[in-house]
């Protein structure tokens, strides 16, 4: 599946000019509040007209300015998660989720109903008023309600948004699972590293209504501007370490000790590593705490507009890292792009997330 | 109570009913497009709709004699070709009602359409709903409450109404004395007291038990959506 989108849309003052191919997988949308993320799922989804423009999903154009082609949002099939969910409050959960169906068309009126409600975990809601769920329950059931409309693409708007941190570690697997198993390719509008670097295969990065950068979440994320910007790491589990309660990761930059997982040996991981919790070391360290050296090289050194820490840019053995130091640091160690140095990562700095 | 007593509480009965059961499909449509579209003249067919609500009911049963008797262009063309003729008629009388009750019917509706999360509406859109599906599962489910209130509000008036009828299509025994015509008729002659007031409580009880039943009804929907 291929999502062509190339959009202009004015709404004083604010001005979207957008355009990116999407791969198959999961999109990430990434960028700060404000940056026209949702204003983009919107003209998707057929929600707003853009000015000018063309949008087309494997090869169906729905959008197309130039040929006066406008399809309507019904006539899509997009699915559409929203950041409120939008569940209908006068319908029970069964109802809520058959509501696309008697609106399909064609053989797709096949029972898929009991996969779906197996895959999100909702076979006990069934029977429920939507205003009875909790918020983690909600947004499962609201997943389930779009995915049942058998849609091309699926948008996701912040959907973890509104609930707080245990709610959204109860969603991410369904997801993760959604994107590997349903086959349907997501678009998935984030402002979270940790959510865009978990779940994207290729992330395209929107500021002040632009793309900026398009591309896999590896190469993309360590570039994208954010507060706390760092690097992700494609590992997989190597093994558990039990009487220390550390699980061990193998990457292309070396073997990694995290906080205990409860994923199974050889499942894949990524590994998401903040800036600032990276040290750097010309020697390999002795006698240190931390777990985890990571031998590599520079690449770049970017310094922070006020001047006071700079971006270091590592590549480990084709991995990225980014390490945020103080112009001090980078000073004394007389760091360089091609220096070779070594990555100190404290393993509690690791998050389960 | 005597048989020209009774007769004009079934004839307000049967009016009120077709006024309400009449216009409520328009009612909807008219407060759909106020609450929900942008078009061109709006607010010329806003102002028309609340018309009768601020003009003597009795300047309306008068405008409504120049549109729909016998003799005008109009009249004429329901009588020949439909058959259909209003003026001192009982279907005069509920088109009367109808037009007095339709402000009335159209503001409940408008409010409670507007009520209605209009973000719901957009999610069935993107689930495959067309617009007039959309209408039919999501807003007038939602809206409902407010459909019965605004149908209660025109059935009340209907009961009441007495200056537009009476201009328009008199008030003939058994075709179009309605319970309003007949307490002002009865108040007129020596001794008719004591009917006006028994006309005058049946008049309070029937107020009373549509009061009532809309209630029920809406506690019912109420009831049927916590449930589900």
């Amino acid at each position: 599946m291929s999502l062509e989108v190339d959009v202009d849309h004015v709404r004083d003052p604010f001005r979207l000019a957008a355009r990116f191919t999407s791969a198959p997988g999961l999109t990430a949308l990434f960028g700060r509040s404000g940056s026209g993320k949702t204003t983009l799922v919107d003209i998707v989804g057929g929600l707003i007209r853009p000015d000018r423009g063309r949008v087309a999903v494997d090869g169906h154009v729905l959008v197309d300015t130039e040929r006066g082609v406008f399809v309507p949002k019904h006539r899509r099939r997009i699915g559409y998660v929203f950041q409120d969910s939008r569940l209908f409050p006068h319908l029970s959960v069964r109802k809520n989720l058959l509501y696309g169906r008697r609106f399909a068309t064609g053989g797709e009126a096949a029972d898929d109903l009991p996969s779906v409600v197996e895959l999100l975990g909702i076979g006990a809601l069934l029977d429920r008023p939507p205003g009875s769920l909790s918020g983690g329950e909600t947004q499962r059931v609201a997943i389930g309600r779009a995915l049942l409309a058998h849609p091309r693409l699926l948008l996701m708007d912040e959907p973890l948004a509104s609930l707080d941190e245990a709610r959204r570690a109860e969603i991410l697997p369904y997801i993760e699972r959604l994107r590997d198993e349903a086959g349907v390719p997501i678009v998935y509008v984030s402002h979270s590293v940790a959510e865009v670097a978990r779940l994207a295969t290729t992330v395209v990065v929107l500021s002040e209504g632009k793309v900026t950068a398009v591309g896999p979440v590896l190469d993309i994320l360590p570039l994208a501007d954010t507060d706390d910007g760092g690097g992700v790491l494609d590992a997989t589990v190597a093994r558990h370490d039990e009487p220390f309660h550390l699980t061990v990761l193998a990457s292309a930059a070396g073997e990694l000790q995290v906080p205990r997982l409860t994923a199974a040996v050889g499942t894949h991981v990524r590994a998401y590593i903040r800036a600032r919790d990276v040290m750097l070391s010309l020697r390999p360290p002795e006698d240190i705490s931390a777990l985890n050296v990571l031998p590599g090289r520079v690449v770049t050194i970017v310094a922070s507009p006020n001047g006071a820490h700079a971006d270091v840019r590592l590549d480990c053995n084709g991995a990225t890292l980014m390490a945020r130091l103080t112009v001090k640091s980078v000073q004394r160690l007389d760091l360089a792009p091609d220096r070779p140095v070594f990555a100190v990562i404290k393993s509690v700095s690791f998050e389960r997330n | 109570m005597t048989p020209e007593e009774w007769a004009a509480v079934r004839l307000s009965l049967l009016v009120a009913t077709t006024a309400t059961a009449a216009s409520l499909p328009f009612g909807v449509a008219v407060a759909w497009l106020l609450a929900r579209r942008q078009f061109w003249g709006k607010s010329l067919i806003d102002t028309l709709v609340h018309l009768p609500l601020i003009m003597p009911p009795v300047v309306t049963g008068y405008l409504l004699l120049l549109t729909f008797g016998r003799r005008t262009p109009i009249g004429a063309f329901l009588a020949d070709e439909f058959g259909i003729v209003f003026s001192f008629r009982w279907t005069g009388a509920a088109l009367a009602c109808a037009i007095m009750g339709f402000p009335l019917m159209v503001r409940a509706i408008r409010l409670s359409i507007e009520a209605v999360d209009a973000r719901l509406e957009a999610a069935a859109g993107t689930l495959g709903a067309n617009p007039l599906q959309v209408f039919a599962t999501i807003t007038l489910p939602l809206c409902l409450p407010g459909v019965i209130a605004g149908a209660i509000l025109c059935f009340a008036k209907s009961m009441g109404e007495f200056g537009a009828t009476i201009t328009f299509v008199s008030s003939i025994p058994g075709e179009t004395q309605t319970l309003p015509s007949l307490i002002y008729a009865l108040t007129q002659v020596p001794g008719g007291d004591a009917g006006a007031l028994r006309l005058t409580l049946v008049s309070i009880a029937i107020s009373m038990l549509a009061l009532l039943g809309s209630e029920v009804l809406a506690r019912r929907i109420g009831g049927r959506r916590a449930a589900t």
